[in-house]
């Protein structure tokens, strides 16, 4: 029964995502647009759009090889997993224990890995702009994840995200100074990683600033739509992840009634709202950074995991 | 009985060497030296296996060969027993590719002999139980490689690069023969039997762990000993270069975890501080120097020298807990460092049998005059995406899961007690998780320069597939990638017999965790499971494509590139492997490689061309190898006179030496 019932969560928490993904995005455009005091696209809008794009004819450029065609597919199913694997309004998933944090970030740099192939393809040269700068942000990005990795690992003695998020929910946590410093990391990690200001911008269409759209300048139809759609949930999965480490309450725990689950749902969905309107405001209160700034920016991220790791193995209380 | 094999096995080899000295002239000396080979590589990994999983007493055997009073002994542990089939899995898939990528050879002489020499010292280093019969053995396997690292002599740099190799192995076996005089003592107990039962003084075992860190560092490519490998590892023919890198690296290690692990005795925690260091700033400094690179083979070099740093961090942090007698952990990071062993054998020959076809088919190795291959080549291009992949560590594959068994041992070191490794091993974390994000940048621009976009030059553009012998080799180790990723608690079983011999202890048995996944200590709450991790992507991914097929057309049409509107046929307008390095180089580069970059923009109305110059230089080469060199040709210049004396000044000489020598005897006396 109960496997029944965490089978369940988890085909829910995977329908879930995919269906809220598209939401959060468009949550995010609506707002900003509105903080600046333009009237903005409604928060659906990005369903139409995918609806849209899944329809069409998609045009592949001559010389793009089967890789091309492939990894849409790919991308999409390496951060869906992902984003299957993170507790969201349950902490009670099936296959939680299938792979670990380490394992979520290594297939967010599986999809990445597609993602920037894909950019050179072609063989445009903005194909390959967008692949070389992705690269370099993640190489200095998943170090810092892996630090931010260590130091709650260290703290909660398990890699597993379900467990991590009952130690958090727990009482036995108190404040503590190498969390807090993994957290503005983690954050800063999740702005880059998302391709959002002051690392990329995801409504410019400047071919010189841009990151992801360069790489996916190819794309249309269908692929472009798997895409978008991978892009949306890996926001959702970030969001998610902050919140099941760093805010775990509300989630209702395995094996609970439906009264739990409809609460962990509900503050989850609020969770997911927050977390807009922080990255809304974030955005619209921030300018973009030259591109060889990041370096300074995500090095700062590193420092930050590094310094909390050192802490959390010097002394079991900081 | 497998012992007998093996000894049988490499007797073969050298049959089949001499036999590829005679036959070298007919049609018939490639297939007969590869197949031969490659009959008693399969042989002998054979007996490698049957004595790891066995888990069979060790034997040994004493031969009538060497040194007259002392004699060759072998011995084949379970720590023998698993370079044992490291080594002749290589072989095997190398001997095999060979069968086909060798008619590429135009001197066949000068690979054929050499080929099985250099198969039967790698399989006597790791069967040698006495110092005498492990140095030979070792000096065989440099020298055979050695010769054929010159089998292309005449191309530009091979022959430096053979020079470079001479010199540093010839280095490495005086440290190594160092070491084990000193393990040997007054008494001479060259048999390692002799030498793990005698108690060795502290400051002996801490110079040995130095001499054999230069020893077997310098053949394993341990920065900064590592200027050798990237120059010899490419310039031998590919099949070579794939056992140099994916097997001959792994002895050097093998050489390492004997003496240190096993001859040396307990370790003294400090021991690990050094061997930590050395690997962090290995794996991170290889893939930097690899990242800069336009030569395929050479940057696989450098990933070699990247992948030694990941197996001595594993090694270092075994190191460390052992001294702290936390044997669990030590299994741990021992079974991390031992898995990420087997992997790269698969990974790296397997990407250097790639680059081997890729060079037979279009006689580039220059990333830069490359492109496109993925359409001429489509098979070849599929096995190195895998390779490219597992070596990237991304899951499902292999290479993450050596990957994420060394992250636990990390996350287990908080136990330790010495304030030193406290701080340490977090920055040694960190540098494994630079490492393996570099590894994915590297690899994105491997693959996607050579293989993928257009061809940026004529034979790129008219290359063909390879043939099936290749293909076969390369999809067997590919395949072997993707299952030593999806069942990972299996290899992690098979290694147990190697770790319990070094650590005294073992991982948890995985075959009885539930689904398959693993652990990576028994009380641990964290898992993995590469079958379901694959198995989740490949359903996902299919019921996208079948949701999204079935909602929508399945339709496509070709166009012209769109890159925004202004798509340029040229393909010098592509991103090169320099301009994709770019990012990397100014991060890294400033510091690391002293990199500078020059623009000379001419002034508007100005009608010259714009110049872009940017300048690398290698760091180590230049404030450690050029300063030695200029030090030896300093002296050599001084002494030189000295050759041209008259006889009655060399008698002089002599006479002044001999009583200078009395003279300190008598002093000393």
């Amino acid at each position: 029964m109960a496997l029944i019932g965490e089978l369940v969560v988890q085909g829910v928490q995977m329908t879930l995502v995919l269906l809220l993904a598209p939401l959060l995005t468009g949550i995010v455009r609506t707002l900003k647009s509105r903080a600046i005091g333009k009237a903005g696209p409604p928060p659906l809008q990005p369903y139409r759009e995918l609806l849209r794009l899944i329809r069409k004819e998609p045009v592949v450029a001559e010389g793009a090889s089967w890789l091309f065609r492939a990894a849409p597919y790919l991308i999409f199913a390496g951060i869906w997993v992902a984003a299957a694997l993170v507790p969201t309004f349950a902490s009670g998933l099936l296959f939680s224990w299938s792979a670990d944090l380490i394992a979520i970030v290594a297939l967010l740099g599986s999809a990445r890995f597609f993602l920037a192939l894909a950019g050179l393809d072609v063989g445009t040269s903005f194909g390959g702009i967008g692949s070389s700068r992705e690269m370099m942000i993640a190489s200095l990005a998943e170090p810092a994840t892996i630090m931010i990795v260590f130091t709650i690992a260290l703290i909660v003695g398990s890699t597993q995200l379900s467990s991590i998020s009952a130690y958090t929910a727990s009482e036995e946590i108190g404040l503590r100074v190498s969390l807090a410093l993994s957290l503005v990391a983690l954050l800063m990690v999740a702005i880059a990683e998302n391709g959002r200001i002051p690392i990329d911008n995801p409504a410019t269409h400047l071919e010189l600033t841009m990151v992801h759209e360069a790489m996916v300048l190819e794309y249309s139809g269908r692929h472009l739509a798997l895409i978008e759609l991978a892009a949306s949930l890996k926001l959702v999965l970030y969001v998610s992840l902050i919140a099941c480490i760093f805010v775990p309450w509300g989630m209702a725990p395995p094996g609970a009634g439906l009264g739990a689950y409809a609460v962990g749902l509900a503050s989850y969905l609020g969770k997911l709202l927050a977390g807009g309107v922080v990255l809304a405001l974030f955005e619209m209160s921030i300018a973009k950074m030259r591109v060889f700034r990041y370096a300074e920016f995500l090095g700062a991220a590193l420092m930050l995991g590094l310094l909390g790791t050192l802490l959390a193995f010097v002394s079991r209380s900081l | 009985m497998p012992l007998t094999v093996a000894l049988y096995g490499v007797l073969g080899l050298a049959i089949v060497a001499v036999a590829g000295a005679v036959t070298q002239r007919g049609a018939l000396g490639r297939p007969l030296v590869y197949g031969l080979s490659a009959a008693i590589s399969a042989t002998l990994l054979a007996a490698g296996l049957d004595a790891l999983l066995g888990a069979l007493a060790p034997e040994t055997a004493t031969l009538p060969l060497g040194l007259p009073w002392l004699g060759a002994r072998f011995r084949l542990d379970a720590l023998s027993a698993l370079f044992l089939a490291v080594v002749n899995l290589g072989a095997l898939a190398a001997s095999l590719y060979a069968v086909g990528y060798g008619r590429h050879e135009h001197e066949p002489a000068r690979v054929l002999p050499f080929y099985p020499a250099f198969l039967a010292g790698m399989n006597l280093v790791v069967l040698a139980a006495d110092a005498f019969t492990f140095l030979l053995s070792w000096e065989t396997m440099s020298l055979a490689s050695w010769a054929l690292v010159m089998a292309h002599h005449r191309e530009e740099g091979n022959a430096r690069a053979g020079y470079v190799y001479l010199v540093m192995a010839s280095f490495g076996t005086l440290a190594l023969l160092l070491a084990f005089g000193l393990l040997a003592g007054a008494e001479g107990g060259y048999a390692f039997d002799g030498i793990r039962n005698v108690e060795h003084a502290p400051a002996v075992k801490a110079l040995v762990l130095i001499l054999v860190l230069v020893g077997a560092g310098s053949k394993a490519g341990l920065v900064p000993l590592h200027a050798w490998l990237p120059l010899a590892h490419p310039a031998a023919p590919s099949h070579v270069s794939a056992l140099m890198s994916g097997v001959m690296t792994k002895v050097a290690v093998y050489g390492f975890v004997r003496i240190v692990f096993d001859l040396l005795g307990p370790p003294v925690w400090w021991w690990s501080v050094v061997v930590l260091l050395l690997g962090g700033v290995t794996a991170v400094l290889g893939l930097l120097y690899a990242l800069m690179e336009r030569d395929l083979k050479r940057l696989l070099a450098y990933s070699t020298v990247e992948n030694v740093g990941i197996v001595f961090i594993g090694l270092g942090l075994a190191l460390a807990f052992r001294a702290n007698k936390l044997d669990w952990a030590a299994a741990l990071a021992l079974t991390a460092a031992l898995f990420h062993v087997l992997n790269h054998t698969l990974f790296k020959s397997l990407l250097f049998f790639g680059a081997g076809a890729v060079l037979a088919a279009t006689g580039q190795r220059n990333m830069e005059r490359l492109g496109g291959l993925i359409h001429r080549m489509p098979k070849t291009a599929l096995a190195f995406l895998v390779g490219a992949a597992a070596i990237s560590a991304l899951p499902p594959l292999n290479g993450f899961v050596s990957e994420w068994l060394t992250f636990q041992a990390v996350l287990v070191s908080p136990q330790l007690p010495q304030w030193g490794l406290k701080f340490l091993v977090p920055a040694v974390g960190a540098m494994l998780a630079l490492s393996a994000a570099l590894a994915a940048t590297c690899f994105v621009r491997a693959f996607g320069i050579a293989f993928l976009g257009r061809p940026r030059s004529p034979e790129a553009a008219g290359a063909t597939e390879t043939d099936r012998w290749s293909l076969g080799a390369m999809f067997a180790f590919a395949a072997l990638c993707v299952l030593a990723g999806v069942l990972p608690g299996h290899v992690i079983d098979a290694l147990s017999p190697a770790v319990v011999s070094l650590a005294g202890a073992r991982m948890p048995v995985q075959a009885e965790v539930p689904w398959w996944s693993i652990v990576p200590i028994a009380e641990s709450r964290s898992s993995y499971n590469g079958l379901l991790v694959f198995a989740f992507s490949a359903i996902s991914g299919l019921l996208a494509a079948a949701l999204i097929r079935g909602f929508a057309t399945r339709r496509f049409r070709r166009a012209p590139a769109w890159d925004c509107g202004f798509p340029d046929p040229r393909p010098e307008t592509q991103y090169t492997a320099d301009s994709f390095a770019q990012p990397i180089r100014r991060v890294f580069g400033t510091h690391v490689f002293a990199a500078r970059e020059r623009v000379d923009m001419p002034a508007p109305g100005d009608t010259r061309p714009g110049r872009f110059r940017a300048r690398v230089h290698d760091l180590v080469w230049d404030r450690v190898y050029a300063p030695v060199a200029k030090a030896v040709e300093y002296g050599a210049r001084r002494l030189n006179p000295l050759q041209a004396l008259t006889i009655r000044r060399y008698l002089s000489l002599v006479f002044f030496s001999l009583i200078l020598m009395l003279a300190v005897l008598a002093i000393w006396r």
